[in-house]
């Protein structure tokens, strides 16, 4: 796996599961246990998917209390959606500056205009 | 038809560099592609909107290349590449380098689908050939800049 912070990030939220448990941490903190009981699956596969979220620091586990409790670190989970809202903003202003430049085209000038130095596309080979 | 399925979609693969944006435009494919290919039209709407777009070179052709500077505060930003594959109304393949770092290269690829009725879907796809060029390509959009935005995150992670 990709060893830079944010792969890490996007990788460990690829998956359904792990998603969900992010989705429910963000409510509460919970024990493995409480995590596990929702799905079909062992308490070892939650506590693998837990060390995924764990790795990419996105949840954290107090070391001393018995119960462990898991609590989501809601500041990288925040770190990362805002780096991805802002792109997706930046290529959403784009596309809408090109929205503009489509309905500012003339319906015919859609395939060759006369001139046009670089005839782009048209020309037949 | 409301605006929202217009909103870009960002999608940020976890297997492999790649960024794909999807989009959707009340224009047929052809116009689309035109938007793309001539570049008057491309320099009214590429660069982000404080800033010019002045366009050397656009050789919209299978094998051909180009290269446009975007003038943002006295200062200029080169862009550079070349137009691997280009099919009229349906696909253009190309390459993307910023002029400030060389030897980085995207490979794109535009994606045009008729969605009839005057209606087209863009999808954008980038690959580039490191996980941290893919996200230092997704955290430009940070106004703080990439590296603080590392530092940022290395500080949330320290603490957690």
């Amino acid at each position: 796996m990709a060893a830079d912070p944010l792969s890490r990030v996007f990788a460990a939220l690829a998956d359904p599961t792990r998603r969900d448990m992010v989705a429910r941490l963000a409510v509460t903190d919970a024990t493995v246990g409480e995590l596990a009981e929702p799905y079909d699956v062992s308490v070892q596969a939650v506590s693998k998917h837990l060390r995924v979220l764990e790795d990419a620091g996105l949840v954290s586990r107090s070391r001393d209390a018995q119960r462990r409790p898991v609590h989501l670190e809601a500041e990288v989970l925040d770190l990362m959606t805002t780096w991805i809202e802002r792109y997706r903003r930046q290529a959403e202003e784009r596309y809408r500056r090109l929205d503009d430049v489509l309905r500012s085209m003339p319906d015919d000038a859609s395939r060759t205009h006369p001139t046009d130095a670089t005839h782009p596309g048209g020309n037949p080979s | 038809m409301t605006t929202s399925t217009h909103e870009t979609r960002i999608d940020v693969d976890p297997e492999v560099p790649l960024v794909r944006i999807t989009r959707e435009f009340d224009a047929p494919p052809a116009k689309v592609f035109r938007a793309h290919t001539d570049p008057e039209l491309f320099a009214q709407w590429v660069g982000p909107r404080d800033t010019e777009t002045r366009v050397d070179a656009f050789d919209c052709r299978t094998g051909g290349s180009y290269r446009f500077v975007t003038i943002s505060d006295g200062e200029e930003y080169g862009f550079r590449g070349c137009f691997h594959e280009v099919r009229p109304d349906e696909l253009i393949v190309q390459t993307f380098t910023f002029e400030g770092d060389p030897d980085g290269v995207a490979l794109e690829k535009l994606l045009l689908e008729d969605l009839g009725d005057g209606r087209t879907r863009l999808t954008s796809t980038s690959l580039v050939d490191s996980f941290a060029g893919r996200d230092a390509f997704v955290a430009s959009g940070m106004e703080v800049g990439v590296r603080e935005g590392y530092e940022r995150l290395d500080e949330v992670l320290a603490r957690s």
